[in-house]
């Protein structure tokens, strides 16, 4: 009770805050010699009225204060207390006040840790940055508080959505939200530069950073939501290409696409409208993705029960948001006409700037195959959906040339390049080709997409692998980066050629058999834990060699909310997965067992972990 | 006439061009391929020719009509005007059960029988599809 009070008062406080610091934002701009040291305070109070906002909100959940509607609708007593504290963001309200708390954390560090650029610059983009803050105070405040008063105070709370209670699904929200909002910074301050027409080499590089540490979060935050959906839904896929997941998909895209015309404008002051567009646009997706996710518009298979009119509420804000932008843009924005769009046909920015036009259409196709199906209902009410045969067909076929370009690009030149040990690059490449042609070849589908797929991918691997060795420690962040890229198309290339699946309903007892693997269900024992009961099945699973494995999965019966989930049972090793889950049908005797082989799987988390480290790396490197 | 800069200005626009209007069309051929249409029973029961291509079918599982053997699952989905007979052979997800929405994805038989490819996971069991809820509201 208390701590709803001291949560929701701190939160007005908070706004309060916003707007006096828009106030001195807006004076402080007319007469600025130095930073007015009031913004920097103010900053602070503001983050320290969120902070303890959400921190009262921490508490209730973990003292099941059942007075407060958030902590009832989405806790229980009998909730390990892990769970209690991770699902104060794994609902709408608490989601959307951590967002805000890293909106606040995140200016508050870049007033502090923003050197050499202009007073001006700063005051400006704290001011942006504010109008992105309180609109989400508004937000939280209107239409989904965290703080609404239940009375008379139930006894009990409904409890969190078992699939919830998972420790990757428990960090998943924060990472990715690092990665939202810190695109949210990239716009307040792209906006600010194109107003004060300071869109440099210089900023660049300050920006930089900011670029890097949003990619790193949402990288590793897509990687986590991915594993979780892997092993939690029981579908054993690790991406379905459903619109909660391209919405994540989308920033991350245009983020890469921004993270690579910085290194270009980090030498040249050209391509200044194109970064400021991707600035934008990186921002607007990752709201568009929290509008899409939480107003249950998006008809996916992850969708949460919710509220339509919060969606509207963000569509708005979202709206004046891209007017506010495109309008900066428009009337503020000049290109610098001293330096001309010369590009040679060979040189590192034109490979650069190709790759670009390659991310730009992956993007696009994503976002028509997302936002499509909510166009069609709107116009004609009809009802459809844009399955993954969509995505491969249209992606597949384009990753060939951009993985050349990403291959053979980084060891251009700038400015004007030519091959160098051209002999050298092809006789790698007809490796690749012989190489990939044998291993496609005893596979009789596809084979000539498969070949030229997986040659082009081990092409880039090739190259990446040769340049360690070769370029001692220049470029070595970038080079990860792709060596994981690499990496991951090899492995979802071979996991999607050597995948096998065998779905069948079993009882207890009884034996599958089919010519290459033999599943017997062995017996079943029930285990109670403290919010759930479960039944632990045991399957034995010899394969074509005579080698035995045993899997236990495990169905997990929860008390409130009563929903039965599966827990997948996953052998992981080097070069494979076996993966096994089963699902029990009402009244029914027959368990519904799912059992896949799946190569390759701990590569492609693997190489997804070096592709931001990648990116770590490049954070942490001077610039020579 | 037109000096050499302006003829490959010229040349590269309508490269972009072509390249262009290639895409688009590539995109939209391929959604026109790829896209999943929804149908409620009642719909089903009124059309006029069989599809052939794959669509979903969403509403109600009935009562007491989940029918599980070694290698089939077999129920039907209501919207309390009309039904459809599913056969399924695949993983059910977890939330499927009698008197609970329930999307299925494949291809009709005729219009009483429905061979599913697909069931969709719901992760929220007082989550029902934006399509099933309008089918059984019986719009």
């Amino acid at each position: 009770m208390i701590y709803s009070v001291t949560g929701h008062y701190s939160l007005i406080l908070g706004l309060c805050v916003g707007l006096a610091l828009v106030y001195f934002s807006i004076r402080n701009f007319r007469n600025s010699n130095q930073l007015d040291t009031k913004i920097l305070a103010f900053s602070f109070l503001q983050l320290f009225f969120v902070l303890v906002s959400f921190i009262s909100l921490i508490i209730s959940f973990i003292i099941s204060d059942f007075s407060n509607e958030t902590v009832f609708n989405n806790s229980h007593t009998t909730k390990p207390l892990f769970y209690k504290i991770s699902g104060t963001w794994g609902n709408h309200e608490g989601s959307l006040l951590l967002w805000l708390l890293v909106l606040t954390i995140f200016i508050f560090i870049f007033i502090l840790r923003t050197n050499n650029q202009p007073i001006k610059y700063k005051i400006l983009t704290v001011g942006f940055q504010q109008v992105i803050i309180i609109g989400f105070f508004l937000f939280l405040i209107q239409t989904s508080n965290p703080f609404n008063y239940l009375f008379p105070v139930p006894d009990e709370g409904l409890g969190l959505n078992p699939i919830l209670q998972d420790p990757a699904l428990a960090i998943h929200p924060p990472i990715l939200y690092l990665g939202y909002v810190g695109s949210s910074i990239i716009f307040s301050s792209a906006l600010a530069a194109t107003t004060l027409k300071i869109v440099s080499t210089s900023w660049a590089i300050h920006i930089k950073k900011w670029v890097l540490i949003s990619w790193i979060f949402l990288t590793l935050g897509i990687l986590l939501g991915s594993i979780w959906a892997y092993y939690e839904l029981g579908w054993g896929g690790f991406w379905f290409w459903d619109p909660v997941e391209n919405v994540s998909l989308m920033p991350w895209l245009a983020l890469t696409t921004l993270l690579h015309c910085i290194l270009v404008l980090e030498r040249k002051e050209i391509l200044t409208s194109w970064v400021i567009i991707l600035s934008i646009a990186t921002f607007t997706l990752s709201m568009c993705g929290t509008f899409l996710v939480r107003s249950g518009i998006l008809n996916s298979v992850h969708t949460f029960a919710n509220d339509p009119e919060r969606g509207l509420f963000i569509l708005i804000f979202l709206f004046v948001l891209i007017f506010l932008s495109l309008f900066i843009f428009f009337f503020f924005h000049q290109t610098n006409k001293n330096n001309s769009y010369n590009f040679f046909w060979l040189s590192k920015e034109t490979s650069i700037l190709v790759n670009n036009w390659f991310m730009m259409y992956f993007l696009s196709v994503v976002l028509i195959g997302t936002v499509y199906p909510i166009f069609l209902d709107v116009i004609s009410s009809q009802k459809i959906s844009v399955g993954p045969p969509f995505y491969h067909k249209l992606i597949a076929p384009f990753l060939i040339p951009f993985l050349f370009a990403m291959a053979i690009g980084p060891s251009l030149k700038w400015i004007r390049s030519d091959l160098k040990d051209k002999i050298y690059l092809i006789s790698l490449l007809i490796i690749s080709i012989l190489i990939s042609f044998f291993i496609v070849k005893n596979f009789n589908k596809n084979v000539l997409i498969n070949t030229i797929l997986i040659s082009s991918a081990l092409y880039l691997f090739y190259i990446t692998l040769r340049d360690f060795f070769n370029k001692k420690y220049k470029n070595f962040a970038q080079n990860t980066a792709h060596f994981g890229f690499s990496l991951l198309i090899l492995s979802i290339l071979f996991n999607n050629l050597f995948s096998s699946e065998i779905i069948t309903n079993l009882r207890v007892g009884e034996t599958y058999d089919n010519s290459k693997t033999k599943i017997v269900f062995e017996s079943i024992n029930q285990k109670k834990e403290k919010n759930y009961k479960s039944i632990v099945a045991n399957f034995n699973i010899i394969n074509s060699k005579g080698i035995n494995n045993n899997l236990s999965p495990e169905l997990r019966i929860y008390n409130q909310p009563n929903i039965t989930t599966s827990e997948a049972d996953i052998k992981t090793t080097l070069m494979k997965d076996k993966f096994i889950v089963i699902n029990l049908v009402q009244n029914q005797d027959y368990f519904n067992v799912r059992y896949q082989v799946k190569p390759f799987m701990l590569w492609i988390w693997l190489s997804v972990i070096l592709i931001s480290f990648g990116g770590l790396m490049s954070f942490f490197k001077k610039r020579i | 006439m037109y000096g050499r800069k302006v003829k490959l200005r010229f040349l590269f626009v309508t490269l972009i061009l072509i390249t262009l209007i290639l895409t688009v069309f590539l995109v939209l051929k391929s959604l026109e391929e790829n896209v999943v249409y929804f149908q409620s029973p009642s719909e089903i029961k009124i059309l006029t020719e069989l599809d052939k291509s794959k669509i979903r079918v969403g509403g109600m599982v009935k009562k007491n009509s989940i029918n599980v053997n070694s290698d089939e699952v077999n129920f039907i989905i209501t919207d309390f005007k009309n039904e459809i007979n599913v056969t399924y052979s695949g993983a059910v997800p977890n939330l499927f059960a009698e008197e609970k929405g329930v999307v299925a994805e494949g291809f009709l038989k005729d219009r009483n029988f429905f061979s599913a490819t697909k069931i969709l996971a719901k992760h929220d069991e007082n989550y029902m599809p934006p399509e099933v809820k309008e089918a059984l509201e019986g719009k």
